[in-house]
């Protein structure tokens, strides 16, 4: 690297200090308000470090005693997982092939654009259709009613970023094996998507967290414990009555934790996912 | 194998995802265009056929102008204060300091907390009673008394503004860093050379590098912040006094909250309608400075 004087040096450090502690002060907080005491968290002035740390929040959220705002956010915990999982699951299952055949085939590229323009469009247009269709199905307040949902922000996405997965394997591999005889199936399932299996993981984590994240939709078509997200039972605490702040706090640590893992240990996969399926298209 | 066999098979791998998005993209798009040329309920009644009439109303009304200035200014202002301060973020990342790797994995902290979290996070904050901000404002002497952020319609937009940055500017930030690191180090160190400052530096060497993915985040960015929904949902519901109401704000309120699917329906497509132009509008943007450069 070239020369540096040591005022820039200095000032270097110090802005990283600064955009550190933008970037950590409301996370830290966060996690803070969930060990601090109901008292502590009133007093004024503010105190900033809890006196004595109490961790009975989290037991309070993750029990499982009937009728407690434990069985309400267990369940909702849950929900979200069932719901992110299954629409993830669903969204590769139709994406992979269609990607493998977009990328393969430039004369049916053009789809692709269609692919990614439904991408854009606002929840709000399709909300009213799908409230009523759920409705008329009796799929409302349903996780696989919810999922199927899902399908609209998930399937294009997945598209997207496989068929971009898809572009970086030579299709030289492909049709050297079919040279050698082997059907279209084998080589797909012996050679291509083997390949693509970091891409899969990577898409499949996008997808899961898209869907972990998924309010709009959640807050319209589900209503009570049998359906309702994460992110549907962390609002309802934030605007309901409770008067613990500690407690929402809490939920949203715990909400936060499974992206925030992912994120940290799967930043170069989820960076070049985020670089790629975004520069390159 | 002939190409027409090739297309054929490729459509045949493609029926699974052309059905999908057919019965859950298609048809509900097709059936809210249907909808907004009636004034049916959202339960119940199916309604009748009225013609433009959802549209006129919808336009000519004062809530539908107050809320696309109300959207417009958020969207801008929140991007482009992302792209700024992302950017900047960027070029510090690149310098070398002690912890760069470590802060460099931090910036992911924020783009993967979810949306509804950081609402409530930032919520907290900003309590009028016990909130951080008043009490760290306060304890440093630059405020008298505790403000609600929130409650005043002074400040609620601008507290939901910085609450978006925060989340989404890690973003911006890691796109551009990985734009940064694809510049030749030889020819930041061939201008230094033919004495060339920071500024020309910044402009004519490393900004090539930076307005392709920048553009792309810029794109992303603005159609998502006009599409806001659950930050201010869960913040401020568009209060106080409907001064951070957006757009899906008003289309929720509108087609659930009164049970309006009609016009519901109308103020759903508008919104389409300005996105779509919004979208290509960009994209002639980028394919005007691609073929430029």
């Amino acid at each position: 690297m070239e020369r540096r004087s040591l005022t820039a040096t200095i000032l270097v450090h110090a802005a990283a200090l600064i955009l550190a502690a933008v970037i950590l002060a409301p996370v830290v907080w966060l996690f803070i308000m969930s060990i601090s005491s109901t008292t502590d968290l009133i007093t004024k002035p503010l105190r900033w470090w809890p006196e004595t740390i109490d961790l009975s929040r989290y037991g309070v959220l993750l029990s499982s005693v009937a009728n407690s705002a434990g069985e309400a956010f267990v369940a909702s915990l849950f929900n979200s997982l069932k719901v992110a999982g299954m629409a993830t699951a669903a969204a590769l299952v139709v994406a992979i092939p269609s990607a493998w055949a977009v990328s393969r085939t430039p004369s049916v590229g053009w789809s692709l654009y269609a692919v990614i323009a439904t991408y854009m469009l606002p929840p709000v247009a399709l909300a009213v259709p799908l409230y009523m269709a759920l409705s008329a199905l009796g799929l409302l307040n349903n996780v696989f009613g919810l999922a199927l949902v899902y399908l609209t922000i998930l399937a294009p996405f997945t598209t997207w970023l496989m068929k971009s997965g898809f572009d970086s394997i030579p299709r030289e591999i492909e049709s050297a094996a079919t040279v050698d005889g082997a059907r279209l199936d084998q080589i797909l399932r012996l050679i291509t998507l083997p390949l693509a299996a970091p891409v899969m993981a990577t898409a499949a984590l996008f997808a899961f967290l898209l869907a972990w994240d998924e309010f709009f939709y959640a807050l319209l078509f589900t209503s009570d414990q049998r359906a309702k997200t994460l992110t549907v039972a962390i609002a309802d605490l934030a605007g309901g009555r409770v008067s613990d702040y500690g407690l929402i706090a809490t939920a949203g640590v715990l909400a936060a934790l499974p992206p925030l893992i992912i994120g940290l240990f799967m930043q170069r996969a989820l960076i070049s996912g985020l670089t790629n399926g975004g520069v390159k298209g | 194998m002939t190409s027409n066999w090739i297309t054929t098979r490729a459509w045949l791998l493609m029926l699974p995802l052309l059905i999908v998005m057919i019965a859950i993209i298609g048809w509900p798009l097709v059936d809210t265009v249907r909808l907004s040329f009636t004034d049916a309920k959202l339960v119940g009644t199916a309604g009748s056929f009225v013609g433009l009439d959802n549209y006129v109303k919808m336009l000519s009304g004062s809530n539908f102008q107050r809320t696309l200035v109300t959207t417009t200014l958020f969207a801008v202002l929140s991007v482009a204060a992302e792209m700024v301060i992302g950017v900047l973020a960027a070029l510090l990342l690149n310098q070398q300091f002690y912890g760069r790797s470590v802060l460099r994995a931090l910036m992911i902290l924020p783009w993967a907390l979810p949306t509804v979290v950081n609402a409530t996070l930032w919520r907290l904050i900003y309590n009028p009673e016990y909130g951080a901000l008043n009490a760290a404002l306060t304890q440093i002497g630059l405020l008298d008394t505790y403000r609600s952020w929130l409650g005043e319609p002074g400040t609620a937009l601008t507290a939901l503004i910085v609450a978006d940055c925060w989340k989404n500017f890690p973003l911006v930030a890691l796109i551009a860093l990985a734009a940064l690191q694809a510049v030749p180090r030889d020819i930041t160190a061939a201008s230094m050379v033919d004495g060339a400052g920071a500024w020309a530096r910044f402009r004519f060497v490393i900004m090539p590098y930076l307005a392709g993915p920048l553009m792309v985040a810029l794109v992303l960015r603005t159609i998502e912040a006009f599409k806001v929904f659950d930050l201010i949902w869960v913040m401020t519901r568009g209060g106080p006094a409907n001064s951070t109401r957006t757009l899906s704000i008003l289309v929720y309120q509108e087609a659930f909250s009164f049970q309006r699917a009609g016009s519901g329906a109308s103020l759903a497509l508008i919104v389409t309608l300005l996105i779509t132009i919004l979208a290509v509008a960009y994209a002639a943007l980028i394919r005007k400075s691609a073929g430029a450069s």
